[in-house]
C-alpha cells in the first residue's frame, strides 16, 4: 500500500470481498538523506514520504485491516538505486520500476508476506495473471485498460512469483478504479497520480545522481563522480557522416531518439542516434539512421513456457509506450536472445527492456544489451 | 486477547491511578496556581503527588520538577545544565560524556549540543558476554576532561534491561566535580531508586512506564543544583518549568509512584521467574537463539533475544498477527524499524540486531500468557527461517 489510489483500492476491493488481508507499506527511501534535493521544485508526491505512509495507514484504519510498514531501504538502495545510478553513468537509460518489481516487490516483499503468514500478495499494478490449466503454468497478460497497462514492467516475474501474485486492477479501467474508490469511501480516492520515478519525484535525474554520489563520497564513488563529470562536459555534435554540426552541453542531457533541444538548424528533422561516450560526442542523424532491425537481449525470462527451442514470433515492445512491433525472437542460450524486427525500429536503447507479447499475453522479455 | 509483552514501551494505567485522576478531569478542575478554593484543592493534590513521587526515589518534594514526560525531563537536564554553565563556568570549552546505549532523548540532545559547539564523548559499553550492554565506570573516568561539565548515563537500558553502575559513576563525577544526570525512565518502578545512594544530581522518570498516564514525567533536581529553565512563562514548578500544571497527569504520576513503591518488591518477585521461564524456554527450544545483555545486572522484567536468520521485523509482525505483542527496538517516525543502535553498540552485527526481539513483562503478565507466548514464538521463528531466501522453499504453491 503506497498511499495512492490504486493500491488503496486493491485493499478496499479485497476487504469488500471478505478476504483476510494484511496491509503492508514498503519504506524504500529516506527523503531526508539527500538534503540538497529538499529545495527542488514541486514534488507533491514524494517517495516514502511521511504523508504517503500516513495516507496508507489511514486507508488501512478505514478498512480496519492489520497494517504494517516494512523497511526495505537497504534492499532498495542495493537493487534499485545503485543500478539506476550505474546505468545512468554508463549512458544507459534506466528503468528502476522493473528492478524494483523483480528484486523488491515480488522478491523481498513477497518473502516477508509469506513469513508473516500470507499466501499471496496483491498489488495495484495494472496487469493480469492467470493459470493455464493445460500447461499448469502461470501467464501474465496485459491490463484491460490499455492506457494503464504495466505489464511491460513485470516481464521478469518467475512462475513462483506469479503463482503468489494477484492484480485485482487488471480487469478494471482507471475510471472504474476511481469509482470503486469513491463507492468504498477510500480516503485517497481523489489523490492525484504520480508519474515520475518514486525516489526522483522532481524528475531531475542529474540532480539526484549528483547528490547521491556526493553523499556516498567514497573512493568507489569518486569514479562515479568522475563519470558524471565527464557526462556533463560539453562537446561536439556530429552527424552520422562525421561532420561537426554543433555543440552539446553534456551527454547526460540526451537520450537516443531525442529530437527536441538539440539547438540545431539543419532544415530537416534531426535525431540523437547514439551517445559516443569515449569521444564525448553526440551522434545525430535522420530518422532512418535511427532505425535498426536487430538487437540482443540478456537476462531473458520466458513466462508461458521454458526457453523455446525454435524461434518465436511475437510483438515486441522496446519502451513502455512503444507500439509493439512484429519480430522473430531466437533464443541464443538460456538467458539471451536475438530479436529481429520485421520493420526496423526507432531508437532501440541499451538498458531498456524488450518485452515479447502474443496478443494480450506476455511471453517474456529481457534487457537490451546491444 | 493478545499477550502484551511490551511493557518497556508503555504500561496500562493502573485502575487505582485512573480512579485517582478522574475527579481532576471532572469536578476538581481548578488551576493549581489560583488563590481560591478550587485552585487550592488542585494545589493540595499536586503537592501530595509531589511528595509521593519524591518518596519513590527518596528525594525531597522540593527536588521534584514535573514535566511532560521522560524526553522533556532529559532535555531539561541536559540543556538546562549546559545553559546554566555557559555564563558562570570558567571553563572555556564545554564537554559532555554519555554512552552509546542511551535513549534517543539523550543521544539526539547530545548531537544538538555538538551542533551548538559543545564537545561530546560517547563512551562505548561492554561487548563481551560478561558485561554486554553495561558501561565500565573506568571508561567514564578516562573520558573526563578538565572542561567536562556533565555526565549523563542511563540507569536501566530500555532494550537490554541492563543496569548501569550508577553509584560508581556518581563517585567519579563527584570526585571530578562534574554534574551527573541519570535517565531513570526504565528503572523507576522496576528496581528500588534512592537518589542519595545513587549519588545523582539529576534523574528523569516517566509515569507511563510504571502504570501512570502518558504525557507526564518528572526530573529530580538535587537541592543546590542550578538549572536554567527551557520554557519561559509563569512561576509554576518554582520557575523551573513554567506552564499551568497538568493536574490530572500529576495526580496520575503521584498515585502510580505510590503503587510502585508499595508493589515493587512483590512485582519483581513475581515477574522475574516468569521472564526467566520465557527466556530459558525460548533459548532451549529455538536453535541458535542467543540472549543479549549481561544476565546478572538487569531489571527483572526484560529479556532481549537474537534469533539469527529470522528477520526481526517479519517476526514482530508474524507474532502480532498471532497475538503476541513485543518489540524489535526503537520505532522510527514512519513506524518502520531500523537496526537498534543499542544492540549494535553491544557488539551485535546489523543482521543479528535486526533478528532480535525484546520481551518486557509487566504487572498484569500472567503465567498463562507466558505459556501462550512460549507456544507461539518458536513456530513463528521456524516459519520465518524456513522461508528466508537462504533456506530452501519448503511449502508447495497453493492452488488458486
Amino acid at each position: 500500500m503506497s498511499g495512492g489510489v490504486d493500491s488503496s483500492t486493491v485493499a478496499a476491493i479485497l476487504r469488500d470481498r471478505g478476504e483476510p488481508i494484511i496491509g503492508l507499506t514498503m519504506q524504500l527511501w529516506n527523503q531526508r538523506r539527500l538534503p540538497q534535493l529538499q529545495g527542488d521544485g514541486p514534488a507533491p508526491h514524494r517517495c516514502c514520504s511521511l504523508d504517503d505512509v500516513y495516507d496508507a495507514r489511514r486507508v488501512a484504519e478505514h478498512l480496519a485491516i492489520p497494517y504494517y510498514v516494512i523497511n526495505f531501504e537497504r534492499e532498495f538502495e542495493e537493487t534499485v538505486v545503485r543500478p539506476f545510478v550505474d546505468d545512468y553513468l554508463s549512458g544507459r537509460t534506466p528503468i528502476p520500476c522493473t528492478h524494483c518489481n523483480n528484486h523488491v516487490k515480488f522478491d523481498q516483499l513477497l518473502t516477508t508476506a509469506r513469513q508473516i503468514g500470507a499466501d499471496r500478495i496483491a498489488t495495484g499494478h495494472y496487469a493480469r495473471v492467470r493459470r493455464n490449466r493445460e500447461t499448469g503454468r502461470y501467464e501474465l497478460l496485459r491490463a484491460i485498460d490499455q492506457n494503464k497497462d504495466q505489464s511491460y514492467f513485470l516481464f521478469g516475474l518467475t512462475q513462483e512469483q506469479l503463482a503468489r501474485t494477484e492484480f485485482p486492477l487488471g480487469e478494471l479501467t482507471k475510471q472504474e478504479v476511481r469509482e470503486i474508490a469513491r463507492r468504498l469511501a477510500v480516503p485517497v480516492a481523489e489523490k492525484p497520480e504520480s508519474q515520475e520515478i518514486c525516489f526522483v519525484p522532481t524528475g531531475n535525474y542529474v540532480r539526484f545522481i549528483e547528490s547521491y554520489l556526493q553523499e556516498q563520497g567514497t573512493a568507489a564513488n569518486s569514479e562515479g563522480r568522475a563519470k558524471l563529470g565527464e557526462l556533463s562536459e560539453p562537446g561536439e555534435i556530429v552527424s552520422t557522416s562525421g561532420e561537426v554540426i554543433g555543440r552539446h552541453n553534456g551527454l547526460h542531457h540526451y537520450t537516443v531518439g531525442q529530437r527536441r533541444g538539440l539547438g540545431l538548424a539543419a532544415g530537416h528533422p534531426v535525431y540523437v542516434v547514439a551517445l559516443d561516450r569515449e569521444n564525448n560526442r553526440l551522434i545525430v542523424g535522420e530518422d532512418g539512421e535511427l532505425r535498426r532491425a536487430v538487437c540482443e537481449v540478456r537476462n531473458v525470462n520466458w513466462i508461458p513456457y521454458e526457453v523455446p527451442e525454435s524461434p518465436v514470433r511475437a510483438s515486441v515492445r522496446i519502451r513502455n509506450r512503444h507500439v509493439p512491433a512484429e519480430a522473430e525472437i531466437t533464443p541464443l542460450d538460456a538467458t539471451t536472445a536475438r530479436v529481429s524486427f520485421f520493420e526496423p525500429q526507432r531508437a532501440i536503447t541499451p538498458g531498456q527492456a524488450a518485452v515479447f507479447y502474443d496478443g494480450e499475453q506476455v511471453l517474456g522479455g529481457g534487457w537490451i544489451s546491444k | 486477547m493478545a499477550v502484551y509483552l511490551d511493557y518497556n514501551a508503555t504500561t496500562p494505567v493502573a485502575p487505582a491511578v485512573l480512579e485517582a485522576m478522574l475527579p481532576f478531569l471532572g469536578e476538581n478542575f481548578g488551576n493549581a496556581g489560583s488563590v481560591h478554593s478550587a485552585g487550592q484543592r488542585a494545589r493540595a493534590a499536586v503537592d501530595a503527588a509531589r511528595e509521593s513521587v519524591a518518596a519513590l526515589i527518596r528525594a525531597k518534594a522540593s527536588e521534584i520538577v514535573f514535566t511532560s514526560g521522560g524526553t522533556e525531563a532529559d532535555n531539561l537536564a541536559i540543556f538546562g545544565s549546559l545553559a546554566g554553565t555557559v555564563a558562570t563556568s570558567p571553563k572555556p570549552r564545554k564537554h559532555v560524556i554519555t554512552t552509546t546505549i542511551e535513549h534517543h532523548a539523550i543521544l539526539h540532545s547530545c548531537e544538538e549540543l555538538e551542533r551548538q559547539g559543545i564537545d561530546v564523548t560517547v563512551v562505548p559499553v561492554g561487548r563481551g558476554p560478561e558485561s554486554q550492554g553495561v558501561v565500565d565506570p573506568e571508561d567514564i573516568r578516562r573520558a573526563l576532561r578538565p572542561e567536562t561539565v556533565l555526565i549523563t548515563v542511563m540507569h536501566a537500558n530500555n532494550e537490554l534491561g541492563t543496569i548501569q553502575p550508577i553509584e560508581e559513576i556518581a563517585r567519579i563525577a563527584a570526585e571530578a566535580g562534574v554534574r551527573f544526570h541519570c535517565d531513570g525512565v526504565q528503572s523507576a518502578g522496576k528496581v528500588p531508586l534512592d537518589v542519595k545512594r545513587l549519588g545523582v544530581d539529576l534523574l528523569s522518570i516517566s509515569a507511563h512506564k510504571f502504570y501512570g498516564p502518558k504525557g507526564v514525567g518528572a526530573l529530580y533536581v538535587r537541592t543546590g543544583t542550578n538549572l536554567s529553565p527551557r520554557f519561559f512563562g509563569g512561576h509554576a514548578e518554582r520557575d523551573r518549568r513554567p506552564g499551568t500544571e497538568n493536574v490530572p497527569g500529576i495526580i496520575g504520576i503521584g498515585k502510580a509512584a505510590e503503587l510502585a513503591r508499595k508493589l515493587l518488591a512483590e512485582d519483581a518477585a513475581r515477574i522475574a521467574p516468569l521472564r526467566d521461564r520465557l527466556e530459558s524456554t525460548l533459548l532451549e527450544r529455538i536453535p541458535s537463539a542467543r540472549l543479549n545483555g549481561d544476565r546478572k545486572h538487569r531489571v527483572p522484567n526484560t529479556t532481549n533475544i537474537s534469533f539469527p536468520g529470522a528477520a526481526g521485523e517479519a517476526l514482530l509482525i508474524a507474532l502480532d498477527l498471532q497475538g503476541v505483542e513485543c518489540s524489535t527496538g526503537a520505532a522510527c517516525s514512519s513506524g518502520s524499524t531500523e537496526p537498534s543502535h543499542v544492540l549494535t553498540a553491544a557488539s551485535l552485527s546489523r543482521d543479528d540486531a535486526r533478528a532480535s526481539l525484546r520481551f518486557s513483562l509487566g504487572r498484569p503478565t500472567t503465567a498463562a500468557e507466558i505459556d501462550r507466548a512460549i507456544e507461539i514464538i518458536p513456530g513463528a521463528v521456524e516459519r520465518i527461517r524456513a522461508l528466508s531466501p537462504r533456506a530452501p522453499q519448503a511449502e508447495a504453491v497453493p492452488a488458486r
